[in-house]
Protein backbone atom coordinates (compact mmCIF):
# COMPACT_ATOMS: atom_id res chain seq x y z
CA UNK A 1 0.00 0.00 0.00
CA UNK A 2 1.09 3.35 -0.62
CA UNK A 3 1.37 5.28 2.37
CA UNK A 4 1.55 9.05 0.56
CA UNK A 5 -1.32 8.44 -1.26
CA UNK A 6 0.36 9.55 -4.42
CA UNK A 7 -0.55 6.77 -6.27
CA UNK A 8 -4.41 7.14 -5.81
CA UNK A 9 -4.35 11.06 -6.02
CA UNK A 10 -2.30 11.32 -9.05
CA UNK A 11 -1.47 14.10 -10.84
CA UNK A 12 -4.87 15.00 -14.26
CA UNK A 13 -1.51 16.20 -16.23
CA UNK A 14 1.70 14.70 -16.43
CA UNK A 15 4.22 17.15 -14.65
CA UNK A 16 6.89 14.63 -14.83
CA UNK A 17 9.02 17.13 -16.64
CA UNK A 18 10.18 21.23 -16.40
CA UNK A 19 7.03 23.78 -17.60
CA UNK A 20 6.66 25.01 -20.02
CA UNK A 21 7.31 28.48 -20.71
CA UNK A 22 6.31 31.33 -22.90
CA UNK A 23 9.51 33.84 -24.28
CA UNK A 24 8.61 36.86 -25.92
CA UNK A 25 11.69 39.16 -25.79
CA UNK A 26 12.45 39.86 -22.06
CA UNK A 27 9.26 38.50 -20.64
CA UNK A 28 9.79 34.92 -19.54
CA UNK A 29 6.40 33.34 -18.40
CA UNK A 30 5.17 29.82 -17.30
CA UNK A 31 1.89 28.56 -19.41
CA UNK A 32 0.87 28.12 -16.08
CA UNK A 33 0.94 31.53 -14.90
CA UNK A 34 -0.27 32.76 -18.19
CA UNK A 35 -3.40 30.32 -17.92
CA UNK A 36 -3.99 31.91 -14.33
CA UNK A 37 -3.97 35.15 -16.17
CA UNK A 38 -6.25 34.94 -18.48
CA UNK A 39 -8.61 33.45 -16.52
CA UNK A 40 -8.83 36.39 -14.32
CA UNK A 41 -8.96 38.80 -17.51
CA UNK A 42 -12.27 36.44 -18.33
CA UNK A 43 -13.70 35.89 -14.83
CA UNK A 44 -13.35 40.09 -14.40
CA UNK A 45 -14.76 40.69 -17.97
CA UNK A 46 -17.85 38.14 -16.93
CA UNK A 47 -18.15 39.92 -13.25
CA UNK A 48 -18.87 43.55 -14.54
CA UNK A 49 -21.27 42.07 -17.65
CA UNK A 50 -23.43 39.48 -16.68
CA UNK A 51 -26.21 41.13 -14.41
CA UNK A 52 -26.44 39.84 -10.51
CA UNK A 53 -29.55 37.20 -9.77
CA UNK A 54 -32.42 39.77 -8.59
CA UNK A 55 -30.25 42.82 -9.25
CA UNK A 56 -33.06 44.25 -11.71
CA UNK A 57 -36.13 43.71 -9.46
CA UNK A 58 -33.81 45.38 -6.44
CA UNK A 59 -32.97 47.81 -8.58
CA UNK A 60 -36.98 48.37 -9.73
CA UNK A 61 -38.14 48.17 -5.96
CA UNK A 62 -35.95 50.69 -4.85
CA UNK A 63 -36.91 53.31 -7.27
CA UNK B 1 -13.99 53.39 46.55
CA UNK B 2 -12.98 54.85 43.28
CA UNK B 3 -12.76 58.87 43.24
CA UNK B 4 -12.80 59.16 39.15
CA UNK B 5 -15.49 60.83 37.41
CA UNK B 6 -17.05 58.03 34.91
CA UNK B 7 -16.66 60.50 32.20
CA UNK B 8 -12.88 60.65 32.47
CA UNK B 9 -12.34 56.98 32.34
CA UNK B 10 -10.16 55.90 29.48
CA UNK B 11 -12.98 53.34 28.94
CA UNK B 12 -15.75 55.22 28.80
CA UNK B 13 -13.49 57.47 26.14
CA UNK B 14 -12.53 54.75 23.80
CA UNK B 15 -16.54 53.29 23.86
CA UNK B 16 -17.65 56.53 22.77
CA UNK B 17 -15.50 56.60 20.30
CA UNK B 18 -15.69 53.74 18.90
CA UNK B 19 -19.36 54.12 19.22
CA UNK B 20 -19.04 57.54 17.52
CA UNK B 21 -17.02 56.26 14.55
CA UNK B 22 -18.68 53.06 13.95
CA UNK B 23 -22.61 52.63 15.54
CA UNK B 24 -23.88 49.27 15.38
CA UNK B 25 -26.06 50.03 12.59
CA UNK B 26 -23.28 50.41 10.64
CA UNK B 27 -20.79 48.02 11.78
CA UNK B 28 -23.77 45.46 11.51
CA UNK B 29 -26.24 46.97 8.29
CA UNK B 30 -29.15 45.66 7.60
CA UNK B 31 -29.08 46.34 4.38
CA UNK B 32 -26.92 47.51 1.11
CA UNK B 33 -27.42 49.63 -1.34
CA UNK B 34 -28.85 48.31 -4.38
CA UNK B 35 -25.76 48.73 -6.57
CA UNK B 36 -24.06 46.38 -4.62
CA UNK B 37 -26.29 43.29 -6.69
CA UNK B 38 -22.99 42.70 -9.26
CA UNK B 39 -20.62 40.22 -9.40
CA UNK B 40 -17.85 42.09 -9.48
CA UNK B 41 -18.76 43.36 -5.68
CA UNK B 42 -18.66 39.70 -4.43
CA UNK B 43 -14.71 39.11 -4.95
CA UNK B 44 -14.07 41.20 -1.85
CA UNK B 45 -16.00 38.81 0.14
CA UNK B 46 -14.46 35.53 -1.33
CA UNK B 47 -11.15 37.35 -0.68
CA UNK B 48 -12.26 37.01 3.35
CA UNK B 49 -13.56 33.16 2.76
CA UNK B 50 -10.42 32.14 1.18
CA UNK B 51 -8.43 34.04 3.85
CA UNK B 52 -11.22 31.88 6.40
CA UNK B 53 -9.43 28.86 4.90
CA UNK B 54 -6.27 29.70 4.52
CA UNK B 55 -5.89 30.39 7.93
CA UNK B 56 -7.92 27.31 9.41
CA UNK B 57 -5.98 24.76 7.07
CA UNK B 58 -2.91 26.64 8.25
CA UNK B 59 -3.48 26.45 12.12
CA UNK B 60 -4.05 22.90 11.51
CA UNK B 61 -0.88 22.36 9.86
CA UNK B 62 0.72 24.04 12.23
CA UNK B 63 -0.10 21.56 14.95
CA UNK B 64 0.83 18.72 13.09
CA UNK B 65 3.99 19.63 11.52
CA UNK B 66 5.74 18.80 8.33
CA UNK B 67 6.32 14.83 8.87
CA UNK B 68 2.23 14.87 9.48
CA UNK B 69 2.17 17.08 5.88
CA UNK B 70 4.62 15.24 3.31
CA UNK B 71 4.07 11.50 4.23
CA UNK B 72 0.30 10.82 5.43
CA UNK B 73 -2.93 11.36 3.15
CA UNK B 74 -4.90 13.33 5.29
CA UNK B 75 -1.79 15.87 5.92
CA UNK B 76 -1.29 16.07 2.24
CA UNK B 77 -4.75 16.82 1.81
CA UNK B 78 -4.91 19.90 4.14
CA UNK B 79 -1.71 20.76 2.67
CA UNK B 80 -3.26 21.25 -0.84
CA UNK B 81 -6.22 22.89 0.23
CA UNK B 82 -4.18 25.43 2.13
CA UNK B 83 -2.48 25.60 -1.18
CA UNK B 84 -5.26 25.88 -3.22
CA UNK B 85 -7.15 28.48 -0.77
CA UNK B 86 -3.68 30.84 -0.99
CA UNK B 87 -4.08 30.37 -4.90
CA UNK B 88 -7.77 31.57 -4.77
CA UNK B 89 -7.08 34.14 -2.43
CA UNK B 90 -4.80 35.92 -4.73
CA UNK B 91 -7.09 35.29 -7.95
CA UNK B 92 -10.38 36.62 -6.43
CA UNK B 93 -7.98 39.51 -4.69
CA UNK B 94 -6.55 40.32 -7.88
CA UNK B 95 -10.15 40.77 -9.42
CA UNK B 96 -11.23 42.51 -6.38
CA UNK B 97 -8.53 44.78 -6.78
CA UNK B 98 -9.03 45.54 -10.53
CA UNK B 99 -12.48 46.29 -9.97
CA UNK B 100 -11.88 48.73 -7.05
CA UNK B 101 -9.22 50.68 -9.10
CA UNK B 102 -11.12 50.93 -11.74
CA UNK B 103 -14.10 52.40 -9.76
CA UNK B 104 -11.95 55.04 -8.52
CA UNK B 105 -12.71 53.30 -4.79
CA UNK B 106 -10.80 55.86 -3.17
CA UNK B 107 -13.60 58.59 -4.18
CA UNK B 108 -15.38 60.05 -0.83
CA UNK B 109 -13.11 59.94 1.86
CA UNK B 110 -12.46 56.44 1.38
CA UNK B 111 -8.11 56.77 0.66
CA UNK B 112 -7.85 54.77 4.07
CA UNK B 113 -10.47 51.51 2.39
CA UNK B 114 -7.92 51.80 -0.50
CA UNK B 115 -4.71 52.45 1.20
CA UNK B 116 -5.43 49.19 3.89
CA UNK B 117 -6.58 47.07 0.83
CA UNK B 118 -3.58 47.62 -0.97
CA UNK B 119 -0.89 47.13 1.82
CA UNK B 120 -2.84 44.10 2.70
CA UNK B 121 -2.07 42.67 -0.80
CA UNK B 122 1.85 43.87 -0.90
CA UNK B 123 2.04 42.04 2.81
CA UNK B 124 0.25 39.09 1.36
CA UNK B 125 2.84 37.96 -1.02
CA UNK B 126 5.54 37.74 1.20
CA UNK B 127 3.45 35.58 3.58
CA UNK B 128 2.95 33.25 0.56
CA UNK B 129 6.30 33.49 -0.48
CA UNK B 130 7.66 32.47 3.47
CA UNK B 131 4.42 29.37 3.03
CA UNK B 132 6.72 28.47 0.17
CA UNK B 133 9.93 28.13 1.34
CA UNK B 134 8.57 26.26 4.70
CA UNK B 135 7.61 23.67 2.97
CA UNK B 136 10.30 21.76 4.34
CA UNK B 137 11.09 19.82 0.64
CA UNK B 138 13.36 20.62 -2.73
CA UNK B 139 10.59 22.98 -4.20
CA UNK B 140 11.00 24.58 -0.65
CA UNK B 141 14.99 24.70 -1.18
CA UNK B 142 14.94 26.00 -4.95
CA UNK B 143 12.91 28.60 -4.48
CA UNK B 144 14.79 30.30 -1.54
CA UNK B 145 18.02 29.56 -2.78
CA UNK B 146 16.48 31.84 -5.95
CA UNK B 147 14.88 34.11 -4.04
CA UNK B 148 17.90 35.01 -1.52
CA UNK B 149 19.34 36.71 -4.76
CA UNK B 150 16.28 39.10 -4.93
CA UNK B 151 16.47 39.73 -1.47
CA UNK B 152 20.46 40.02 -1.42
CA UNK B 153 19.94 43.05 -4.37
CA UNK B 154 17.49 44.94 -2.55
CA UNK B 155 20.01 45.24 0.60
CA UNK B 156 17.36 43.17 3.13
CA UNK B 157 19.19 39.56 2.86
CA UNK B 158 21.02 39.44 6.06
CA UNK B 159 17.53 40.44 7.95
CA UNK B 160 15.16 38.51 5.97
CA UNK B 161 17.12 35.21 4.72
CA UNK B 162 15.24 32.97 2.82
CA UNK B 163 17.76 29.84 3.70
CA UNK B 164 16.79 30.20 7.57
CA UNK B 165 13.74 28.02 7.88
CA UNK B 166 13.11 29.23 11.58
CA UNK B 167 13.25 32.48 10.79
CA UNK B 168 10.39 31.97 7.23
CA UNK B 169 8.98 29.90 9.44
CA UNK B 170 7.84 32.32 12.11
CA UNK B 171 7.31 34.88 9.46
CA UNK B 172 4.54 32.61 7.67
CA UNK B 173 2.88 31.72 10.85
CA UNK B 174 2.81 34.33 13.24
CA UNK B 175 3.95 37.69 11.63
CA UNK B 176 2.77 38.30 8.53
CA UNK B 177 -0.75 36.64 9.41
CA UNK B 178 -0.85 38.83 11.98
CA UNK B 179 -0.22 41.89 9.58
CA UNK B 180 -2.55 40.42 7.18
CA UNK B 181 -5.11 39.83 9.23
CA UNK B 182 -4.95 42.98 11.75
CA UNK B 183 -5.09 45.10 8.19
CA UNK B 184 -8.31 42.87 7.08
CA UNK B 185 -9.89 43.70 9.95
CA UNK B 186 -8.91 47.54 9.56
CA UNK B 187 -10.12 47.51 6.36
CA UNK B 188 -13.50 45.68 6.31
CA UNK B 189 -14.52 48.43 9.29
CA UNK B 190 -13.26 50.99 7.43
CA UNK B 191 -16.01 49.43 4.60
CA UNK B 192 -18.51 49.53 7.33
CA UNK B 193 -17.62 52.93 8.05
CA UNK B 194 -17.80 54.45 4.77
CA UNK B 195 -19.52 52.63 2.64
CA UNK B 196 -18.84 50.64 -0.81
CA UNK B 197 -17.87 53.15 -3.08
CA UNK B 198 -20.89 53.56 -5.23
CA UNK B 199 -20.46 53.25 -9.14
CA UNK B 200 -19.48 56.54 -11.20
CA UNK B 201 -23.13 57.30 -12.55
CA UNK B 202 -24.79 57.35 -9.14
CA UNK B 203 -21.45 59.37 -7.68
CA UNK B 204 -22.29 61.90 -10.88
CA UNK B 205 -25.76 62.08 -9.83
CA UNK B 206 -24.81 63.77 -6.42
CA UNK B 207 -23.68 66.34 -8.68
CA UNK B 208 -26.27 66.86 -10.82
CA UNK B 209 -27.75 69.99 -11.50
CA UNK B 210 -31.96 70.83 -11.46
CA UNK B 211 -33.43 74.48 -12.42
CA UNK B 212 -35.07 75.27 -9.57
CA UNK B 213 -38.78 76.26 -9.82
CA UNK B 214 -39.07 79.75 -8.32
CA UNK B 215 -35.80 81.32 -10.31
CA UNK B 216 -33.37 80.70 -7.85
CA UNK B 217 -29.91 79.68 -8.45
CA UNK B 218 -29.65 75.86 -9.81
CA UNK B 219 -28.47 73.75 -6.44
CA UNK B 220 -27.26 70.41 -6.52
CA UNK B 221 -29.19 67.37 -5.65
CA UNK B 222 -27.71 64.95 -2.88
CA UNK B 223 -27.17 61.43 -3.89
CA UNK B 224 -30.42 58.92 -3.52
CA UNK B 225 -33.19 62.40 -4.08
CA UNK B 226 -33.26 60.92 -7.58
CA UNK B 227 -33.80 57.38 -7.01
Amino acid sequence: MDPTGTGVMGAVFNLNHPAHVVHWHFISLSVSNVVVMALMLIVFAVAITVPFPGALRRRGGAS
Amino acid sequence: MSTHSPERSWTVRVREAGVGALPPEKLLPDSQPTYVASWIYVFGVASLASLAVIIGSGMILTLKGPAWWHYTGVGHFFNSVHLWAVELFFFVMVVHLWGKYWMAAWRGGRTRVWVTGAVTFLIAVPCALTGYVSQQNFDAQWISTQAKDAMNSVGIGAFFNLTNFGQMYSFHVLLLPLAVVALVVAHVLLVRRHGVVPPFELDGRALAVVPAPDGAPDAPVPTGAQS
